[in-house]
């Protein structure tokens, strides 16, 4: 056990490597939240009046609402006044081409490393980059362009697009929808928006790259993805954050549209600053994210791995209205020190014959709360729907704690609902088993624990899989109690 | 927010219709529960526990809280008596102690059959040490109420080493033949050391009107003693009922559950477990088979607070016309309970598409050395099973109570008690018309 420990240790020490700072010149609303931020944000995107009255009529909502109890994490009151709303990397004119953009910014991003310039080519992935709550940068455009794909900011698509935005805009995640999503909604300040046309498949992985960089200041971007008819599309999400001792809020909603025969397939790797080793700053993560099958045939998968965040609340959901369509959830979350993460997923099946599928792996290490809270539905009409759900948990060391609440509710006599769910340490078995065959311990601690969250990882994207397994051994590798 | 402020109403409705004598020694704990249940108030659509239990709502307009009991007109008990079993019988008629109906002559030495307000005098130091002690006043609404509000109870003490040979046998009845009832019911039982218990609860109702019955009992199981449980809840009548389980389990004992509901309109199982000592051993099992508008609750928790013990529970339901069925097993293991097995498993089968099953298993886990698991499931009889019998002539019907019947009669394997068995096998093949 003393070796264990004390790699325990060494993982538990080891430091956050996003946790940098640019100085990039930014330009902020003042501190606080009111009609006039609101206002002010929409001026500084120079947008149509409808927008305008719909963020107001979310923030009147929002005043109403109370911040929801029932997440099994704890942290001090957050005082809504003392966020800044609006943050953006100042820029003298819109860049025409990444050469104009600004050289610091660049920089940013290949520390990241992501590269907005063209070598990204040989990766085949189009990425949209947004620092704090604007969009800096999109590549791939034209390209994309030629298919009749829309891959841009949120803003862009405000000014370029605005009928694709005002019919879809709130269709999937209702602005009074939760707390944060109200929040979200009233001060949404960019984020990516992608419409794929009927028939196409998208050639290349889309990406977003969400970085906080400004202090005190709150995230809150928005994503809405169409996919029209027979349309099919791969996006991918990332996320980091500089080292801060206070707190960030990161409130972000996310909206898939999935027409008939239609299939999203959304990947997040999430790597918010997770605090330090006494829990103190790190990312607080209150991201509401949905996907509406609403065609026939249509399919929705989410897959995340979810490594950052003090705290994470976050239920990816799947609306499953067309018959015939499928919802998808595979999910490892990791939590060490004291992070607390509450995570999970909603399956609601409306239309007939409607299958879904969850797997859930969570691994808690240190002092952390590692929860797992998922809600299957099968209503009336939904004859002969499917669900199978599996959520296991792994517990290393004997300070941390993993929690299972799923929901099930079915009120249809022909569908076919099953939960299991386990709750385990590695087994000396195992690592025994690894030992006599020459294995050595940390090898096949590395082994079982990439065993265990195989089914997730398999279902990222290749370029994604190798971060997400890198990210995994990074944090655990070795470090059973 | 209407719905509160109901709740609050409803809540002040029933304690302004209070009355108790203060000289009682038991006063002072009827207070503290009031305060209590004065309040949490009666949970309203928001309250977690209650989310699918809109129980408030229900007895609200079920319920006057005016009326007063009617005595009732039962001349025998014995349409609800288990055939044949040997049994010290306790019964319970509209709330009130029945020395007419009980058999309590002739007990075997070694075991205390008493009301509760009896052992406050004779028994003082053993009652008011466990008494109110595991169940929660201050979380559970329904508890509150009974603590305050028990116009009978019952205590049961098994003395060390001794092992009771005859069953006992708490009934409840509740006759609203001639007017709405509401009564509250409460028990306590000490198992010492080493000493064994059979203990069956039934509830039985009749008449036509309404019936609010709350029961609350704490089951203390000492070092290496033994429990077998069973409850069996068949009423015909229209009753709405809240029963709250408590059971502490020392070092080494072992515990056997069962429950059967089969009848009422509105039935709240809650069944609180906390095993507090090591290499304690339990099982609970359980079998919802519902049919008419019934709507049944099991909410279920065992808590591992020690190291070295084991769990297992299984709860079974069959959901036939409107019935709806609720079910909430929490497992929490605390972060000294390393070494423990827990398992949980929750099957369903809906019989028409105006059922409906709400479950929720949880899991709760702070010690890394255990395994635990659970798992549920909803669907239907399996068509290749169903092929299969009517392939061998086996008519649609008959074959559908076969599968029923192998589906839930897996529930009765703990039960050691021969009579009881048939008793209940009886029981669930008259339910699922099992007639072969």
């Amino acid at each position: 056990m003393g070796k264990e420990n004390q790699i325990l240790e060494e993982i538990t020490s080891k430091e956050y490597e996003h946790g940098w700072t640019v100085n990039l010149e930014t330009e902020e609303a003042p501190k606080g939240l009111s009609e006039e931020i609101i206002r002010f944000i929409s001026k500084k995107k120079q947008e149509p009046e409808w927008l305008l009255e719909w963020r107001l009529k979310a923030f009147r909502q929002w005043q109403k609402m109370a911040e929801p109890k029932w997440p099994n994490v704890t942290y001090p009151e957050i005082n809504y006044q003392d966020i800044i709303y609006y943050s953006a990397p100042k820029q003298k004119a819109k860049p025409k081409s990444l050469d104009q953009v600004d050289p610091e910014l660049i920089k940013t991003f290949e520390k990241l490393g992501i590269s907005l310039t063209e070598q990204k080519r040989l990766t085949g992935i189009a990425v949209d980059a947004v620092i704090d709550s604007v969009s800096v940068a999109t590549t791939f455009k034209e390209k994309l362009k030629e298919l009749g794909i829309i891959f841009c900011s949120f803003s862009e698509a405000v000014r370029e697009h605005p009928e694709l935005v005002k019919k879809y805009l709130g269709s999937v995640v209702p602005m009074n929808d939760n707390y944060f999503a109200a929040l979200n909604s009233a001060v949404f300040s960019d984020g990516s928006f992608c419409y794929i046309p009927k028939g196409v498949r998208c050639p290349m992985e889309l990406s977003t790259y969400f970085r906080i960089n400004a202090a005190n200041t709150g995230q809150f971007e928005r994503t809405l993805i169409i996919a029209d008819e027979g349309a099919y599309v791969s996006y991918l999400e990332g996320c980091t954050a500089p080292m801060r001792d206070e707190n960030q809020l990161h409130a972000a909603v996310v909206e898939l549209y999935a027409m008939k025969d239609a299939e999203i397939k959304y990947s997040t790797v999430q790597n918010w600053y997770p605090g330090d080793k006494e829990g103190k700053g790190g990312i607080y993560n209150f991201v509401t994210k949905r996907g509406l099958c609403a065609g026939d045939h249509s399919k929705i998968s989410w897959t995340q791995v979810e490594t950052g965040s003090a705290i994470t609340w976050k239920y990816p959901s799947c609306v499953l209205k067309g018959n015939y369509s499928q919802g998808e959830f595979y999910s490892v979350a990791v939590t060490n020190n004291y992070q607390q993460a509450d995570t999970g997923t909603k399956m609601i099946h409306i239309g007939k014959n409607t299958r879904s599928r969850i797997v859930s792996k969570g691994i808690s290490a240190g002092h952390s709360q590692n929860s797992y809270r998922g809600q299957v539905k099968v209503m009336k009409r939904a004859t002969h729907a499917r669900n199978f759900s599996q959520c296991d948990s792994l517990l290393m060391g004997d300070r941390c704690g993993a929690h299972t609440f799923p929901y099930i509710d079915v009120e249809n006599n022909s569908a076919k609902v099953e939960h299991e769910a386990t709750t385990s340490k590695i087994g000396e078995d195992q690592i025994f088993y690894c030992l006599q065959r020459g294995i050595d311990e940390e090898a096949a601690v590395a082994l079982i624990v990439n065993g265990y969250a195989k089914e997730v990882l398999n279902q990222l994207p290749m370029e994604f899989a190798v971060e997400a397994q890198k990210l995994l051994a990074l944090t655990l590798e070795g470090s059973v109690g | 927010m209407e719905s509160t402020i109901t709740t609050q109403d409803l809540t002040k409705e029933i304690i302004s219709n209070l009355s108790f004598e203060d000289t009682a020694p038991y006063s002072a704990y009827r207070k503290k529960a009031l305060d209590a249940f004065h309040k949490t108030g009666l949970p309203d659509k928001k309250n977690e526990e209650y989310r699918f239990t809109p129980i408030t709502a229900v007895l609200e307009k079920k319920i006057n809280w005016n009326l007063e009991n009617s005595e009732s007109k039962i001349s025998s008990i014995t349409p609800f008596l288990i055939n044949e079993l040997d049994a010290y019988v306790i019964v319970l008629v509209n709330g009130k102690f029945s020395k007419e109906f009980s058999k309590l002559n002739q007990v075997e030495p070694g075991i205390k059959i008493k009301t509760l307000g009896e052992a406050w005098s004779t028994e003082k130091n053993l009652v008011e040490k466990h008494i109110d002690q595991l169940i929660n006043c201050n979380n559970d609404p329904f508890a509150s109420l009974n603590s305050a509000l028990w116009q009978e109870g019952i205590f049961i003490h098994v003395d060390e080493a001794i092992k009771i040979k005859k069953s006992v046998l708490i009934l409840h009845i509740n006759d609203a033949s001639a007017s709405q009832i509401i009564s509250h019911t409460k028990a306590l039982v000490i198992i010492e050391r080493e000493a064994e218990l059979s203990l069956i609860e039934k509830s039985s109702s009749t008449g036509e009107e309404n019936i609010f019955h709350t029961f609350s009992e704490e089951l203390v199981i000492q070092e290496n003693a033994l429990l077998n449980y069973v409850k069996i809840q068949h009423d015909e009548g229209n009753l709405y009922q809240v029963a709250t389980s408590a059971i502490r389990q020392s070092d080494n004992s072992k515990l056997n559950t069962f429950t059967l509901t089969l009848n009422g309109k509105l039935i709240r199982n809650n069944f609180n477990i906390v095993i507090d000592g090591e290499n304690c051993e339990s099982h609970f099992y359980g079998l919802y088979l519902l049919n008419g508008n019934t709507l049944a609750d099991n909410h279920t928790v065992v808590d591992h607070t020690r190291p070295n013990s084991y769990s297992n529970e299984l709860y079974k339901g069959v959901m036939d016309e409107n019935s709806k069925a609720i079910f909430n097993g929490k497992i929490y293991v605390r972060p000294h309970a390393q070494k423990t097995n827990a398992f949980q498993s929750n099957r369903n089968i809906l019989l028409t598409d105006t059922a409906t099953i709400n479950t929720k298993p949880q899991l709760e886990i702070w010690a890394d050395d255990v395994k635990c698991s659970h798992g549920c499931t909803t669907g239907q009889l399996d068509e290749e099973a169903l092929f299969y019998l009517r392939s061998r002539g086996i008519s649609q019907a008959t074959a559908k109570a076969m599968l029923l019947y192998a589906f839930a009669a897996e529930t009765l394997e703990p039960i050691r008690d021969e009579v009881l068995k048939t008793y209940l096998d009886n029981l669930i093949s008259e339910r699922l018309h099992k007639n072969f």
